[in-house]
């Protein structure tokens, strides 16, 4: 194994230090027992207890986990029924269209998108509410699901389905019995990359958020603005781990969905 | 035998590309039939449009009287071994092997017994429980047989299903395949780039070459009487000597050849050009002039020998140039070695040549 340069390691640390001392900073304050960031004094829960008493914030933090819960799961159907036709579907008409219109959203500005969906909420008078996010969110993830999906899709030994259908097996329980047992791990962590984006989204949010309907960050965000009160470094130390848990999550089963594809997919 | 496949004058093109040309081709119930033909000739494409991943471009497929077309894969009873055995990785043996009879909706007790059956025709029951990736190849490709003979199908289609494995095996195999075909009665359609496989386990052989037949029978017939040159030259190692058909009689015809005579055993042809096949075991070595040197013998210098065991193969450089080559039983060499260099005589009798107008 190579050994790291001492000038290398002094890079790593620099580039861990840019990339994570703010978050270190935030995580070791939300169990600083003082009100001010600069004092320490002492480690407590103290934070966090003040937030289980906080009505508001855990409202928030419901809605944000139903809105993340119900739209990953939408856009993981729908993205993976995208993945299935853009790898599946051969070269129907317009394909080159459909991927683009499927990976624009990936690069797209995010207030482009939530402005854009504020205004379609608009025309169409829908009432902004916990429903928009949910659908905001859908459209926001799906191509991230598709992506993820799609990357699993195009190694997978066709042949295997012809086997099943050759034995009988029509095409609808073929994708049930044995494409999808065989892509689940990439199904899977494409909706919890789903959920993670979801529930770290602001700016979308602000946009197609309604009156009743108010999601963790959009709740922190308003707080933060009049004054860091400890408990947000609590809150947000929690939603830290709720996302770095599902990513690394998703990318266990991503690289265990690798390792199972076939040797011949592999190489 | 009654016919129970038939492929009328099917073609099929990817894109401008004629992969199969207006090919067809009965195959009969119970026999063992065996594709035969070099890498992209269209045998996979062949097997694909009778089990039903590709639909012909034109002319029919018929299975027992029926017209296949517009019948999907899953309502065919037709079931294939695919030369990446494609077994389902996240099921056992058992599981892959249960997989077509589930579909069918038979009985629990049902499956369990014909899996069971399955298992011991390939000698697999002790690993029923094991998943694909805990097996041999060997023990894969015979887990992929049992699974596609499991739902007793009309035909079975082998693509290929030896070439993953090691040459020892896949001698053995063969039997082992043949033997199976016997004892199930049921008609196997193989496919395999490998004569010695095609002759040594087929009832008959079509030779395949781009996307046409260029010949139907049994592998003797195939082997003693190729009808084309490149049949000949494809099955089996064989001289080819280009020459003038100069007279005909009943029984025999001439050739003649600068320096050679050549009377052949065969129905009269047309005076004219022709090539006559010869297959390097039906020529004899000599040091002595043979008798009748005049007609089917002519004398040259041994430009190289070589040593396989069972025979030996001498390439033998006539006067004229032509390079002919003869195989000779090691036991049945003549008394007094060959050496390289020395002159040496060739002979042959009229019924082992066979003309070739194609
Ligand atoms: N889906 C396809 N699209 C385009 N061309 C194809 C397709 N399938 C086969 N071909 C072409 O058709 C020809 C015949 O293919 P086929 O697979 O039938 O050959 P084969 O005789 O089975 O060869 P091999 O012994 O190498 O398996 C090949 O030239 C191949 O490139
Ligand atoms: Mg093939």
């Amino acid at each position: 194994m190579k050994r790291f340069g001492c000038t290398n390691l002094t890079a790593l640390a620099l580039g861990l230090a840019f990339l994570y001392l703010p978050i270190a900073v935030l995580v070791v304050n939300s169990f600083n027992d003082s009100r001010l960031v600069t004092v320490w004094a002492g480690a407590s829960l103290r934070w966090y207890r003040e937030l289980a008493n906080d009505a508001a914030m855990l409202d928030a933090a419901s809605v944000s986990f139903r809105v993340a819960f119900l739209s990953a799961t939408a856009a993981t159907i729908l993205g993976t029924l995208a993945a299935l036709a853009l790898t599946r579907g051969g070269r129907f008409r317009g394909r080159l269209l459909f991927s683009g219109m499927i990976y624009a959203p990936l690069v797209m500005p995010e207030v482009i998108t939530g402005l854009s969906l504020l205004l379609l909420f608009v025309a169409v008078e829908i009432d902004r509410g916990f429903w928009t996010i949910v659908i905001a969110h859908t459209t926001l993830t799906l191509c991230f699901v598709a992506v993820v999906v799609q990357s699993r899709l195009v190694t997978f030994d066709r042949s295997l389905e012809e086997a099943a259908l050759d034995l009988g097996c029509p095409p609808l329980r073929t994708f049930l019995a044995v494409t999808l047992p065989l892509i689940w791990p990439a199904v899977a962590s494409g909706w919890m990359l789903a959920f993670a984006l979801s529930l770290d989204d602001l700016v979308i949010a602000s946009f197609v958020s309604g009156p009743g309907a108010t999601t963790l960050p959009l709740r922190i965000y308003s707080e933060v603005r009049l004054g860091v009160k400890p408990e947000i470094n609590a809150v947000c130390t929690i939603l830290i781990a709720v996302v770095a848990l599902g990513l690394i999550a998703a990318s266990l089963l991503t690289k265990r969905s690798a390792s199972k594809a076939p040797l011949g997919a592999r190489m | 035998m009654a016919v129970l496949v038939s492929f009328d004058q099917v073609t099929k093109r990817f894109g401008d590309f004629t992969a199969v040309d207006g090919l067809s081709l009965d195959i009969h119930e119970r026999e063992f039939f065996a594709l035969l033909g070099p890498s992209g000739c269209g045998k996979t494409t062949l097997l694909r449009m009778l089990a039903g991943f590709e639909a012909p471009d034109g002319g029919r497929v018929t299975l027992a009287g029926q017209d296949l077309a517009g019948i999907p894969p899953y309502r065919r009873p037709v079931n294939m071994m695919f030369q990446s055995y494609a077994l389902f990785p996240h099921m056992t043996v058992a599981g892959n092997v249960a997989f077509g009879l589930k579909q069918d909706g038979l009985a629990r007790d049902e499956i369990a017994a014909r899996v069971d059956e399955m298992l011991g025709l390939v000698q697999l029951r002790p690993l029923a429980a094991r998943k694909p990736d805990q097996l041999s190849g060997g023990q894969r490709q015979r887990v992929a047989l049992a699974r596609s003979l499991a739902k007793r199908p009309k035909v079975l289609l082998l693509d290929e299903p030896l070439a993953a494995l090691d040459r020892k095996l896949r001698e053995e195999t063969r039997f082992e395949l043949k033997e199976l075909q016997r004892r199930l009665a049921t008609t196997f359609v193989i496919v395999t780039h490998d004569q010695d496989e095609a002759m040594s386990i087929a009832d008959r052989i079509g030779v395949m070459n781009r996307g046409c037949l260029a010949q139907v029978g049994t592998p003797a017939e195939i082997y003693e009487r190729p009808a084309s040159r490149w049949v000949a030259g494809f099955v089996g190692d064989v001289n080819l000597i280009e020459g003038r058909v100069t007279a005909v009689y009943p029984s025999f015809v001439m050739v003649d050849r600068v320096g050679m005579r050549l009377r052949v055993a065969h129905a009269p042809v047309a005076p004219g050009p022709i090539a006559v096949a010869l297959r390097p075991e039906k020529i004899r070595v000599s040091h002595a002039v043979p008798d009748g040197a005049f007609e089917n013998g002519a004398a040259g210098t041994v430009a190289d020998i070589g040593y396989l065991g069972t025979l030996s193969l001498y390439k033998v450089r006539l006067d004229d140039g032509l390079v002919l080559k003869a195989a000779v039983m090691n036991e049945q060499r003549a008394e007094r070695p060959i050496h390289v260099n020395e002159r040496v005589w060739l002979s042959w009798t009229p019924d082992a040549a066979v003309l070739l107008m194609e």
